[in-house]
Order: C-alpha cells, then structure tokens, then sequence
C-alpha cells in the first residue's frame, strides 16, 4: 500500500498528515509574522504602556485631536454610506444588464486598489481645485470642494469604491432568480421583490463591504492630505498628526494616537469578521 | 399560453421596465466617470499640459530617476519575500488542520486594518533613534530608519497579506487529493509542490503577485513615515511625487505620477488577464469526462 512512502510517515501520522512540510511551513509563518507584524506592534503597545495615564489622556483627548477623530470617522462613514449606495448600483447594473464596454468598466471598479494614493490625492486635487476642470464649474456656486472637509470625503470615496462593489457583487451573482419568479408568480411588485427577496440576500454582503470601506477610510493618509488643506481643527486627518507629532520628536504623543487608531482597526477588523461569517451562513443556510 | 409568453412573463419577473434599466445604468456609469475616469485622465493632461518636451525633460531628472531605481528595488525585495511566505502560509494553512487555524488566518490579514501611518511608526518605535534597537543600531553605525531598510520593513508590512490571502481559499477549495496521489506514487515533497500544487494554484499566485507589486510601488503613507525624504537617497516614486507637488512642480509631479498611473493600468489588464484565464481553465476542468476530473489544463 504505502510504496514510496517514507514508512514513518505512513505510520505514524494520521491520514490528514500525509503530505511533508507541516513543520517548516507552519514555523517559518509563525516565524516570519512574528518578526514582521506582531513584534513591531507589540512595541507600540508597549511604548503606550510606558506612559503614565495622565500623559496618555493627554495625548489623545486634546481638543485638535478630538477634531481629527470626529473628522476621521465622520468623514470614513459619509464615505461609506455614500459607497454603499452607488456601491450597490454599480454592482447591481454590472451583474444584472449588458451594455457595451461592461467589461472595461468592470475592470476599472479596481483602479483605486491599483492606483498609488498619492497619485489620487494630486488627481483629484488639480481635478477638485478652483482651477481644476470640476472645480471651476462648482466654485461658483458658492461650493468648495478641495482644501475643506468636502474634500477629505471626497477622497474617501474614491478610495472605498472597490469594497462595496466586491463583495455584494459576488453574492448578487450567486442569487436565485428562482426566487424573485416566485415572488413576481406570487403577485409582488418589482419594488417589493427588491426589498423583501433581493435585499435580505445581498444584506450581509453590503454591510461588510461598508465595513471595509469605512474601516480603509479610518486609516487612508495618502489620497487625503493633499486635498484636505489640513487646517488644524477644521480638515487634519488623525493619520497627519500622528505624523505631525513624530515630526516634532513627540514619540510618546504619536504612539498614543497611534494606539488609539490601532484599537479602532482591530475592532472594525473584529466586527468585519463577525460579519463575514454571518454571510457564510446566510448564504451557507440557503444553499 | 404559447411557450413564447410563458418566457416573456418570467423574463419581466425579474428585470426592471427599460427606462428603469437606462437610468440606473446612467447613473452607474456617471458615477464611475467622474470618480474614476476623470482623476485617472487628469493624471496623463496634467502631465503632458506643458508638452511632450517638460514630460520627458522631468523624468529624466536625476532625482525622478534615483526614485524609479529606489521603487523598483524595494518592490524586488518586498514582493519574493512575501510570495515565499504567502506560498508557506497558504501551504500550511489549507493543507492541514490544526489547533488556531482561524486565528493565524485573521492574524496574517491583520496589517490590512492598520493605518500606513501606524505601520510605519511601528518600525520607527523599533528601530528609531529613540527605538528599543536604537542604541545598539547607532553603536553598530546601522542605519535602518531614514534608510532603504526601513523602506523595505514598511513595505513588506503593509503587502503582508497579499499572496497569502489569495492562496489560501484557492488551496482550501482544491484540497490534499492531487498532492496525496503524487505522493503515493512516489514522489517527493518538493516534486509534488513542484508539479502538483504550483500548476494548480498558477493564476491565483500571479494575481497575488501583481497586486502586491503594486501596492509596494505605490505605498506612501508608511514609507513616508520611515524615509526621511532625503532627495536622490530615500524617496521613492510616490514620495517624489509629493515633494514636487509641494514645490509647485505640478508638470514634474503628474509626470513621475503618470509612471505610477500607467503602472496601475498595467495591473489591472494582467488582473483581468488572468481572471479570464481561471475561468476558462475552470470551464474546461467542468467539461472533462468524469474519469479524468482532475487533469490539469495543457500549460
């Protein structure tokens, strides 16, 4: 049975063991995302615990960074609310009609994962400015959209695009149109069969790719400073004082700032994992 | 009811009136002109507004040029480290079961959900002057942040997952089978891997790569932290770009961007290149007569 074999691992592993390389795999990953990932940010944690409370509270409670939270997330989460809607529709008309150059434009949901964020951030500046093309043609109107926090916005949805159209878009191909005939046999009106049929199925999916474009916007620097103007209070990111600290030497205040964005992002990564696993189910359940 | 009806009914069952159908698709469309199109074309008109002579004449400058030579270097160090570790990884993950299996999947996703900024502080904290490796480094004369290998370390952080995270649903789904066969007729481990697994995982590896490459290219906000910004020394491409920008040199600014555009255009062709590929080597794994479901596709 076992020819060719090496007899101790015909022997003595279990069936599942049978390929070679367990060890070195598994300890040259665990060794590698040591070395790389958890050592340095466990050297954050622990610079933040040589802080006394008082330093920390300082730190991160002064009133410019508290405006650069509410503006970070403010900001992330218009962004994502505004992806999960065109999101949504760029997905829905990718997936549903033909029109010409589908696949072209299905290509292009993903410049923004491809294209640098610094070259984002100076596009859609000259784009945004009040002498750029869309600039010049709105500033007259008495709206500004570059150098303010319209800008920052602006930015975060360029960058979120990506994450509502890729995860609904699979799950909205995955969908059984069996269902929505079932619904229009039974009487229900387009509208109705999108709300109560489509929507439930597409559900878990919209809300973890607005998860993720709201988690990527918390922390996107690149394509946001050079729009944001930032201006102390009214449009500084929280990525750019942390920067601002390290650039005054104020290692202790940068860290804690940082710490504070560090629990943000483990949290939303904790809670797009939740999320993620109840799509499993739900489209686990009705398979 | 003829046949003809019966199709036409279910067809309007779940499809919208035509009209409905144009506006969203007007609406879709318009959308991703003016937030993906136009930043994309105003990247190339800005580049070239002042011709084609002020477009060569910048990227010929000799810093642009130090950038390039710096970004290509710091992607051929960053991206084989990580396709080796995304292959073990992958290999260790989907082919086995082990006690933890779901942490070490979330933990190796984790510099995804952390900001550039953070990632780049991490190594600052590490290895900066004031870092835990700060006195032995600066007694040693090694220099590590402000420096190329902090360039490295930060770039390797944040295209951690990339190739690990694309492998691993791909093996997961492909399970031991091929392997287990390879290995009962006798081959090594190596020539499994080799002949067995590396066809198989083919596509979903050149995916990872491409998109890990252009990442490292591109990352600013963390190389920003740990580069120091010293011209013709530590700046890579995308950090050129902004020193430019922040002197007024917007022709030399979009054209050394227009390099990082042009790059971003390239990856996605490839990307769809190869999602098109596994399609029709999937189409064609389906279409084998069942007692041959799992030959691999002529390479």
């Amino acid at each position: 049975m076992s020819v060719g074999l090496p007899p101790e691992t015909a022997s003595r592993r279990s069936p599942k063991r049978v390929l070679p390389g367990f060890k070195l795999t598994l300890g040259y990953t665990l060794f590698y995302l040591c070395l790389i990932v958890l050592i340095p940010l466990s050297a954050l944690v622990l610079k933040t615990f040589t802080l006394t409370w008082e330093q920390f509270w300082a730190a991160v409670s002064s009133p410019r960074v508290v405006a650069s939270y509410q503006l970070t997330f403010g900001a992330s989460l218009i962004a994502a609310l505004v992806n999960a809607v065109f999101g949504l529709l760029v997905a829905w008309v990718l997936v549903r009609y033909p029109f010409p150059g589908k696949k072209i434009i299905d290509a292009l949901v993903d410049l923004p994962f491809a294209l640098p964020t610094a070259v984002a951030g100076i596009s859609l500046t000259a784009l945004l400015a009040s002498n750029g093309l869309i600039g010049s043609l709105i500033e007259p109107h008495g709206i500004q959209l570059a150098f303010n926090r319209n800008g920052v916005v602006i930015a975060l949805i360029f960058i979120g695009l990506p994450f509502v159209v890729r995860t609904v878009q699979p799950v909205l191909e995955d969908a059984e149109k069996e269902l929505e005939e079932a619904a229009t046999c039974l009487g229900a009106s387009r509208w109705q069969t999108f709300r109560h049929v489509i929507f439930p199925t597409i559900g878990p999916a919209l809300l973890t790719g607005f998860a993720m474009a709201f988690a990527r916007g918390v922390g996107e620097y690149g394509s946001v400073i050079f729009i944001a103007g930032n201006m102390p209070m009214v449009s500084e990111i929280t990525p750019l004082i942390i920067i601002g600290k390290l650039e005054q030497y104020d290692y202790a205040g940068a860290t804690a700032v940082a710490c504070v964005m560090l629990i943000a992002s483990f949290a939303m990564l904790l809670l797009i994992n939740a999320l993620q696993s109840w799509q499993r189910q739900r489209s686990g359940a009705k398979a | 009811m003829s046949s003809t009806q019966v199709i036409r009914t279910a067809k309007a069952g779940t499809t919208e009136p035509a009209w409905v159908r144009f506006t969203l698709i007007g609406i879709a469309l318009g959308f991703i002109f003016l937030f993906l199109v136009l930043p994309l074309a105003a990247v190339f008109t800005e580049a070239l507004r002042k011709g084609a002579d002020a477009f060569i004449g910048a990227l010929k400058e000799p810093d642009a040029w130090s950038a390039i030579r710096l970004t290509l270097l710091i992607a051929a160090i960053a991206v084989p480290m990580n396709l080796v570790f995304g292959v073990m990884a992958a290999w260790a993950i989907a082919k086995y079961e082990f006690r933890g299996k779901a942490m070490l999947t979330t933990l190796v996703d984790l510099p995804f959900s952390v900001s550039p900024v953070v990632s780049g502080l991490i190594y600052v904290l590490m290895f900066g002057a004031q870092g835990w490796f700060g006195p032995w480094l600066q007694a040693h004369d090694i220099k590590i942040i402000f420096a190329v290998p902090g360039i490295v370390l930060a770039t390797i952080f944040v295209t951690f997952p990339f190739i690990a995270r694309e492998l691993i649903p791909l093996m997961q789904a492909q399970g031991t089978e091929e392997e287990q066969a390879a290995m009962v007729l006798g081959a090594t481990g190596w020539q499994t891997f080799w002949h067995v697994t590396l066809p198989n995982i083919r596509w979903g590896l050149i995916y990872g790569v491409i998109l890990c490459n252009a990442r490292a290219m591109g990352e600013f906000g963390a190389v920003s932290v740990v580069s120091g910004h010293i011209r013709g020394q530590t700046n890579t491409m995308p950090l050129h770009v902004e020193i430019l920008y922040n002197e007024y040199q917007s022709v030399a600014a979009f054209a050394v961007a227009s390099l990082l555009a042009l790059l971003a255009l390239v990856t996605l062709v490839i990307k769809s290149w190869v999602e098109w590929q596994f399609e029709r080597d999937q189409k064609a794994a389906a279409s084998l007569p069942p007692e041959r479901p799992l030959a691999p596709s002529p390479v």
